[in-house]
């Protein structure tokens, strides 16, 4: 029998890892633990088409479930199952229904969960993580509600954008200057605003929701936004409290090498979300990333770590995935390449910002003078593509050198 | 092995163009175009292809 592979989290990270060690390590032994009851859906469309089809009555696990090439037994599945602890030494997982699973190699791939708001006076608030978060949103959305969406990051602004187009009342909070500031930098992120300004959102940024009492939500300026919907899109928090005491840094998901292999323990692995990881394309600083591709890349990454391990080998050292990242706003679509967050500069290279939602609009974010990123907006895919092989290039040279 | 895209799902992420290069590319009016039909050395890239399309757009048959 091959070695005993635990995966805890069941989603794209989770399915990615088994599919992806099930390939390196043919004859392991896989279980995946998942805590939603559903097996691994799509969650990106939650936010956008899956929401507003929601709204309409339609089903949406049907479009969400991934296809896998998983044969029907080749993994044993845990769904509706969460871990609650992990004895590192014993190298055993509890699990919340009682059960204990030992494991050769642990792969943390439990991602993340909404941060919530402490907001007294407003019971019900809503966040968007699952299909049953976007289900419970959907059946309160109906035409001329009034929805408040607190935070400006891509899901508060995707939900916005969605609920707009739903012929909802839309208000977004966002308490620094910009929505998407942090991931876009300033220019970009004041075009946006004023985009969804002129898309119907009232937007207010550089406002904190304060309290709440009597339908209304109070902001840190005083004013008042009456709301029927609350919705909570202020960021996430990785789901790590099973893994305490493992003897692993957790200070912000997992801390990994860029094995995926988890500093404290070379027994776990971490996949997606969750894990905190360097890339040799940027920097030697570790770094969570919320994008779709690197579940994958990271999956991957883990099953060569225990191949190679298991044949007695050290896995290669570098690792270097190239991020990216879209987004569907009011019909316009951002799609990047790269880490536009890490760039102290940008310079439009088609279009201009003004005329956003318009015309296309490309843009180079640099660090230091080269190029770290890319963004689309409204552009034409096939020039992206182009740009993000240009933008590859330059950052392995800057690796090479 | 057969390749069908569901062009009704695909949003052109152009994912699958990164991927897989030599199935996969955009036309000179911006539509997707691919193989219907490749080899199976390409299997692997096709896999990856379809693993990364965001909105699980590709199939493979057979």
């Amino acid at each position: 029998m091959g070695p005993r592979v635990l995966i805890i989290g069941a989603s794209l990270a989770g399915l990615r890892s088994a599919e992806a060690v099930l390939a390196a390590v043919p004859d392991a032994q896989v279980t995946l633990v998942g805590d939603e009851a559903h097996p691994p859906y799509n969650r990106p469309p939650l936010s956008k088409e899956t929401l507003a089809g929601l709204v309409a009555g339609e089903a949406a696990l049907d479009k969400l479930t991934f296809r896998h090439r998983l044969a029907e037994d080749a993994v044993t599945w845990r769904l509706g199952v969460r871990a609650l602890s992990t004895d590192a030494a014993r190298q055993v997982v509890h699990l919340s229904d009682g059960g204990v699973l030992a494991y050769d190699w642990l792969i943390a791939a439990s991602g993340l969960r909404p941060r919530r708001l402490a907001l007294p006076g407003a019971e019900e608030r809503h966040v968007l993580r699952s299909v049953d978060d976007a289900t419970r949103l959907a059946s309160r959305m109906r035409p001329g509600a009034r929805m408040l969406v607190v935070g400006g990051g891509f899901i508060g602004c995707e939900v916005a954008a969605t609920a707009v187009k739903l012929g909802l009342s839309v208000s977004v909070v966002e308490p620094l200057a910009q929505p998407m500031l942090a991931a876009l930098g300033p220019e970009v992120a004041a075009a946006l605003a004023g985009f969804h300004r002129a898309c119907g959102v009232d937007l207010r940024c550089g406002m904190a929701v304060t309290g709440a009492e009597d339908g209304a939500v109070v902001l840190s300026d005083g004013s008042r936004i009456g709301a029927d919907v609350i919705v909570e899109a202020v960021g996430s928090v990785p789901n790590v409290e099973w893994l305490a005491g493992a003897g692993l840094d957790l200070s912000n998901g997992v801390l990994c090498d860029a094995t995926m292999t988890a500093e404290g323990s070379d027994r776990i692995l971490a996949t997606g979300d969750v894990a905190r990881f360097p890339n040799a394309l940027f920097d030697a600083t570790p770094r969570r990333v919320e994008h779709w591709s690197i579940p994958g890349l990271t999956a991957r990454r883990a099953a060569e770590t225990i191949a190679a391990r298991g044949a007695g080998v050290e896995p290669p050292t570098r690792f270097a995935p190239l991020p990216g990242f879209w987004s569907d706003q009011h019909g316009l679509r951002l799609q990047s390449f790269g880490a536009p967050g890490l760039g102290d500069e940008v310079q439009v290279l088609e279009g201009g910002l003004a005329a956003l939602g318009r015309l296309p609009c490309l843009i180079e974010y640099r660090r230091a003078g080269k190029p770290v990123g890319i963004l689309g907006l409204g552009a034409a895919p096939a020039a992206l593509a182009q740009h993000r092989a240009r933008l590859e290039r330059a950052l392995t040279e800057t690796v090479a050198a | 092995m057969n390749i069908h895209v569901d062009m009704s799902i695909c949003l052109l992420h152009g994912q699958c163009v990164i991927a897989a290069p030599e199935v996969f590319s955009f036309a000179e009016d911006g539509n997707l175009v691919w193989l219907a039909e490749c080899d199976e050395t390409l299997r692997a890239s096709v896999e990856a292809a379809a693993d990364a399309c965001p909105e699980q757009a590709i199939v493979i048959d057979g």
